[in-house]
């Protein structure tokens, strides 16, 4: 849809070949614009575009008329490559969709088959997965702030605070699966591994030392005067827009609409710690950020929680290594760090392969908010309410 | 043999080239492991001992480095811009006493010269953002170009407030007028004013608009590389060095200073001076280009204007 946009552009440009033409910038893109302006392509290689986005910028001067996400650079055909392999054998291709997220994944694929198989999960591997998700919540939402500084041309300073600790929550998940990025652990009725002995007192100690760098990140952040002018205000988006655009996770929390699937499906056990729904107040790319410190918070009180209860037992319920569900269609949706990751999963019951895997996911669709969000504002803002969308390319091209 | 001005000014020329070229690679490298530090990681450690070497291994690197000039450049602009900025950046220095007798040109009017020459700095910035034919140097160079235009103004409003109680233009009679108290106590607004636009006129965060990383990929510099790219970069460097020995000059009291000889004094403010730059660097976001002429047009030129009426009813009344 977004690239038949710019061609539509091409066209136009193409079907007007007398008016003014740009002596800069390439000579892909001819004349067809207004006298005064020039296109700008930000990306797909660009210091601030999160991966591998590239932004076809309509500019006057330095500010924006209107810009055109362009993706597709990061495509690997996963939807198609998962269609041609075991269902055991997409869980580490899930690994590769939102790379800072990989336990999200997945969760969203395996409780989809399990849904298809109807298999009952061990309570010990319900807090198991919890504990996981919430840390790479905290994971993830951290990696988002330091990129965020790093838009908002921070000098790298607040990201390599917010890695330091996120490396503390790598070193947990590779004590617990072997891996810092591509887990691979959840698997159809629990987890691959029980926790490692020492696990509980490591993570406690991690969410000890998290707790003041979060109150000290929003020391370094939400009190500078300057992060304030560029965030306030900035990229607003108010709840109608939100909930008609289909904007989910942070993005839409931070236009103050409280909802998280955590709590309306109440998949695992959300339902039984004792948490609350973060929202935002004004919808501008200050919100957002103000998300993502906040559920930091509140992931934090969830893995408490869990370990303080986390029941003894097995780990993994009994399900064969080579599955073939029965026919049936599964739509399933958990909320990642970015929103509502869903996959709608196909068996067609003969094969041990998906019929049909397509995943719905929260960072394309909050992408496609930025030509609403980008009207009429200047280039440094078009960064800043980028990045505070908060895409992650290896979901949004798969 | 020294009172001769051409012998004086070329074994000054030559002297000072070589000390800001020492002291640039110095300053390099302590912004490099100071932000480094800042930042919770060890900065540069390789070359040599602590990385001391690491800039005379970057040297080497963006000497040997290919020397691309775009297709469709204007090559002999493009090819300009770097040197004429190098050239620029030292030329204030002749104006600049680092002791009362250690001074190239002991100008009555220094304040003055200095900043005229270093208002030229804009003409090789606008070049190298034009003549690439980039759009990213294009908006850079636009960028940069608004920014010292606009920020020169508050500058030379709060100089005259120095000027005022100094009664010269000469940059040494300035000093000695700092003898018994030095200027940023009385002269408060116009030194908190003159700080801001120094920092504006060096193009380094929170005002590198003109670099952007995050916005225009490397500004007014995206196209040139190898030793081009490095001329800028120290032009940038260059130009630093002077807002901090401005800022020590007109209101730290330049050279004065107990036991130590007095141009060991003036570097060891500047030094000082070139730290906070480089905290603040690492500290605060960028503002965007219309807060940064807002703060200019808006904020600082009225505190100058002010400082320089609060100046001058001060001077009246105590004679």
């Amino acid at each position: 849809m977004i690239q038949e946009d710019s061609d539509r552009k091409l066209a136009l440009a193409r079907a007007r070949p007398n008016c003014f033409a740009p002596t800069f910038g390439s000579a892909i893109f001819p004349c067809g614009i207004a006298e005064g302006r020039m296109i700008l392509n930000i990306g797909p290689q660009h210091p601030s575009t999160h991966g591998v986005l590239r932004l076809q910028v309509e500019l006057e001067g330095e500010r924006v008329i209107s810009v055109t996400p362009i993706i597709g650079y990061l495509h690997r055909g996963f939807e198609k490559i998962a269609e041609n392999r075991n269902y055991i054998q997409v869980i580490p291709l899930t690994d590769r969709l939102d790379y800072l997220s990989s336990m999200a994944n997945n969760m969203v694929y395996v409780k989809a088959v399990e849904e298809l198989l109807g298999v009952q999960i061990p309570e010990r591997a319900e807090y198991i997965r919890v504990i996981m998700l919430e840390l790479q919540r905290i994971a993830s939402h951290l990696a988002a702030v330091g990129f965020y500084g790093n838009d908002l041309g921070l000098a790298f300073t607040a990201m390599m605070y917010t890695f330091r600790e996120r490396e503390l929550i790598l070193d947990l998940f590779e004590s617990v699966c072997g891996a810092r990025l591509t887990y691979n652990y959840l698997r159809f009725g629990g987890v691959r591994e029980d926790l490692p002995g020492n696990f509980k007192e490591k993570a406690r100690e991690v969410l000890a030392r998290l707790k003041p760098k979060i109150d000290e990140y929003e020391r370094f952040l939400s009190e500078d005067e300057i992060f304030l002018m560029r965030t306030k205000d900035i990229g607003v988006l108010n709840p109608e827009d939100a909930i008609n655009m289909g904007a989910t996770g942070p993005v839409l929390r931070g236009s103050g609409v409280k909802t998280d699937t955590r709590i309306t499906d109440s998949y695992t056990i959300y339902d039984k710690f004792d948490w609350e729904i973060v929202t935002g107040k004004d919808g501008d790319c200050f919100s957002r950020y103000a998300v993502w410190i906040n559920e930091m918070r509140q992931s934090i009180k969830i893995v408490e929680q869990a370990l303080d209860t986390l029941p003894e037992g097995p780990y993994l319920a009994k399900v064969p290594k080579l599955l073939k569900p029965p026919a049936g269609e599964v739509y399933s949706r958990i909320e990642s760090p970015r929103g509502e990751l869903c996959m709608h999963l196909i068996s067609d019951g003969a094969a041990t392969n998906p019929y049909r895997l397509k995943i719905r996911s929260p960072a394309f669709c909050n992408l496609s908010l930025l030509p609403h969000l980008a009207k009429n504002v200047l280039i440094a803002d078009l960064i800043a309410i980028t990045g505070s969308l908060d895409p992650v390319f290896g979901e949004i091209d798969r | 043999m020294m009172e001769n001005p051409l012998v004086k000014g070329i074994v000054g020329a030559a002297v000072l080239a070589a000390l800001i070229s020492a002291a640039l690679l110095f300053l390099i490298w302590l912004e490099r492991k100071f932000i480094g530090r800042l930042q919770h990681r060890y900065g540069p450690n390789r070359a040599g001992k602590f990385g001391i070497l690491q800039m005379v291994v970057d040297g080497i690197k963006l000497l040997t480095k290919e020397d691309i000039i775009p297709e469709k450049a204007d090559r002999a602009v493009f090819t300009a811009a770097p040197i004429l900025a190098f050239a620029i950046a030292f030329l204030p220095f002749a104006a600049i006493p680092f002791s009362e007798s250690l001074v190239v040109s002991n100008i009555n009017i220094g304040i003055l010269y200095i900043l005229a020459v270093s208002s030229l700095a804009v003409v090789p910035t606008i070049m190298a953002g034009w003549s690439p034919n980039n759009k990213y140097n294009l908006l850079g160079g636009m960028r940069a170009a608004a920014m010292m235009i606009s920020y020169e103004v508050p500058a030379a409003l709060a100089i005259i407030g120095v000027v005022m109680l100094a009664g010269s233009l000469n940059m040494v009679e300035i000093v000695k007028a700092q003898e018994k108290i030095w200027f940023f106590i009385p002269q408060i607004i116009g030194f908190s004013v003159f700080v801001v636009a120094a920092f504006v006129e060096t193009a380094r965060l929170p005002f590198d608009l003109s670099e952007a990383e995050s916005e225009l990929v490397q500004g007014w510099t995206t196209e040139y590389s190898g030793m081009k790219f490095a001329m800028l970069l120290f032009a940038e460097y260059i130009h630093s060095i002077l807002a901090s020995l401005l800022i020590v000059i007109l209101f730290l009291g330049g050279w004065h200073g107990p036991v130590l000889p007095p141009a060991v004094w003036l570097l060891l403010k500047t030094f000082a001076v070139m730290l906070l730059l480089m905290w603040v660097r690492a500290t605060v976001p960028r503002v965007r280009i219309n807060q940064l002429l807002n703060i200019g047009w808006k904020i600082l030129i009225p505190a100058a204007l002010l400082n320089i009426a609060l100046t001058g009813y001060a001077r009246l009344l105590l004679g």
